[in-house]
């Protein structure tokens, strides 16, 4: 199903991971994703299995976040295809950088917006909703928070809260966009906590990160990404050292004169 | 007393009363649509389209005369054509849009003076740029009149959207909502309704009643809820307040309806319960928790 991509830069690429077309949960058929013409990522072939719990790891602008948002639909492909299984079981977190936390909204606000897909623009919440969400405050430890502007909150908080609208969204499949930068080592312990528990209930989960060795820790699955895929499977074969200082010298390795990729 | 202030003069002259009728519907839909260019951080955005108008309605002027419609028109597509060119500007030049919405406001307010100045007297120039509310007619009304109504029709449909891509759009998006379609029915009644208000309060004030509003909102009220109809209310207050102190002390009724707003928002900024200049200044004992 899924084959190694050989490019002349990538030295002793390894296999990415093999899986049958029903386990397949996102499908990437050489995908290139560009911006400003220079591919943030390239050239990537390869499947996330169901339930499995994938690291996105790789040095600042090797494409991490342009991936992640790929796969949730927010950005445009300039080549290749992505396949999703179930589209509707998708969410995203963006990184907290990227909303507005001095926005106007209380804790609850934010957690309802969970049952989205469930309520559009134009239904009502239902009672089991509410109730759904309550529950998924308490689970990220926020209990009795839900009246709270969320302008009050700490950072790692408000991730918290985050992280109970992604429980309230019950998707199958999530993303996590650097879901533990800026946020404190109790917050991360305990989110990290409730992602291993998504990982139990059989969800697949994708995070891009930057702690290798929370990683090593935490993720069993990585893909090592700089700009195109140095690796892909078990995160100790993944994560060596040679691959790592491959991705290094392909991350600093941007001509403004490149020429046309003929691949 | 009280009659001869408040009632008095819409009892006893229609203008009056066709000049209520048209602020009030400027009003209701200002102050919702200026929170969210307020949320959108767009307020600056919103003054520089007001002044793009200008242009539009002078060229309206200059080849058919005070007429509503062509002047209306004019404005439309000038408003249309620099929301459009400004968001261009900005993703594909290196100029910032802040620098390019100034350099666009600056350019079309030269033009428009100039254009207008071309044909029509000082006078006609007065009423384009603050409106002539005291005078506006049938077809002014039934203008102002129907855009409100449709605005408040499409904001309702829109609101829920909206408020989401405000706070959190990567999410939106992710979920399957249509961010991107409500920013742009958004962007739209802005737009219309800053041509609607043309009439009422002119090119230069129009977008006075979207703004100042419902920055005094923000000062008083912790929700977007609260904020869209607190801006209504006020927005709706300083119409009637103003056009009154207009009538009773001979003022230009646009400048004095916004000067009110202006005032509100200067007592917000001070006494405000959330954030004010009072609050922070004398923040009083702290709590327990």
């Amino acid at each position: 199903m899924s084959r190694a991509h050989t490019h002349p830069m990538v030295p002793a690429k390894q296999a990415v991971p093999s899986v049958g077309p029903q386990d397949a949960v996102v499908d990437l058929a050489n995908v290139t994703i560009a911006y400003q013409r220079h591919p943030a990522v390239h050239h990537l072939i390869g499947s996330v299995r169901r339930g499995s719990l994938t690291a996105l790891v790789g040095p600042n602008g090797a494409g991490k976040s342009s991936l992640l948002k790929a796969i949730a639909g927010l950005l445009p492909l300039n080549g290749g295809r992505i396949e999703i299984a179930d589209r509707a079981g998708l969410a995203f977190l963006p990184q907290v950088t990227e909303v507005d936390r001095s926005f106007p909204m209380t804790v609850s606000e934010v957690v309802d917006l969970g049952h989205w897909r469930r309520i559009g623009a134009f239904r009502r919440l239902s009672d089991d909703m509410r109730e759904r969400s309550r529950g998924a405050l308490a689970d990220v430890g926020l209990r009795g928070f839900d009246d709270r502007p969320i302008s009050s909150l700490s950072v790692g908080q408000f991730q918290r809260v985050l992280f109970a609208r992604l429980i309230a969204a019950d998707a199958s499949l999530i993303l996590l966009d650097e879901p533990f930068n800026a946020v404190d080592q109790r917050t991360t312990r305990d989110l990290m906590a409730l992602i291993a528990t998504w990982h139990r209930s059989g969800r697949t989960v994708i995070a891009a990160l930057h702690d290798l060795d929370f990683v090593r820790a935490n993720f069993p699955e990585c893909l090592l990404l700089a700009r195109e895929p140095i690796a892909w499977g078990r995160t100790s074969e993944v994560l060596t050292e040679a691959n790592l200082a491959t991705a290094r010298h392909l991350a600093d390795d941007w001509q403004s004169d490149a020429e046309i990729c003929a691949a | 007393m009280f009659h001869d202030l408040l009632i008095g003069p819409f009892a006893d002259y229609a203008f009056m009363r066709r000049a209520l009728v048209a602020v009030l519907a400027v009003g209701i839909i200002a102050g919702p649509l200026g929170v969210f260019l307020q949320l959108r951080r767009m307020s600056l955005m919103g003054d520089a389209l007001a002044h793009a108008i200008l242009p539009g309605v002078a060229a309206g002027f200059f080849l058919f005369g005070l007429d509503l419609w062509a002047m209306s028109l004019g404005g439309l597509i000038a408003c249309l054509v620099v929301a459009l060119l400004s968001g261009a500007v900005a993703r594909m030049t290196s100029l910032k849009e802040d620098t390019s919405l100034a350099a666009l406001y600056l350019v079309s307010l030269a033009l428009g003076v100039l254009i207008v100045s071309l044909k029509g007297s000082p006078r006609d120039l007065l009423h384009i740029l603050f409106g002539s509310l005291l005078s506006i007619g049938q077809d002014g009304l039934i203008l102002v009149v129907t855009t409100a109504a449709l605005s408040l029709l499409v904001f309702a449909l829109i609101y829920r959207t909206l408020v989401v891509e405000c706070f959190d759009p990567a999410f939106l998006r992710s979920v399957g909502g249509r961010g991107a379609l409500a920013h742009m029915a958004f962007l739209v009644l802005v737009v219309i309704n800053l041509v609607a208000a043309i009439q009422a309060l002119g090119t230069l004030m129009a977008v006075g009643l979207m703004i100042l509003p419902a920055a005094a909102a923000r000062f008083w009220v912790r929700s977007v809820g609260a904020m869209v109809v607190l801006g209504s209310a006020l927005a709706l207050l300083a119409g009637l307040l103003g056009l009154l102190a207009s009538y009773h002390l001979d003022l230009p009724p646009g400048p004095a309806i916004v000067l009110l707003a202006g005032c509100a928002y200067l007592l917000s900024v001070c006494l405000g319960r959330v954030g004010g200049l009072a609050q922070r200044l004398f923040p009083g004992r702290h709590l327990q928790h």
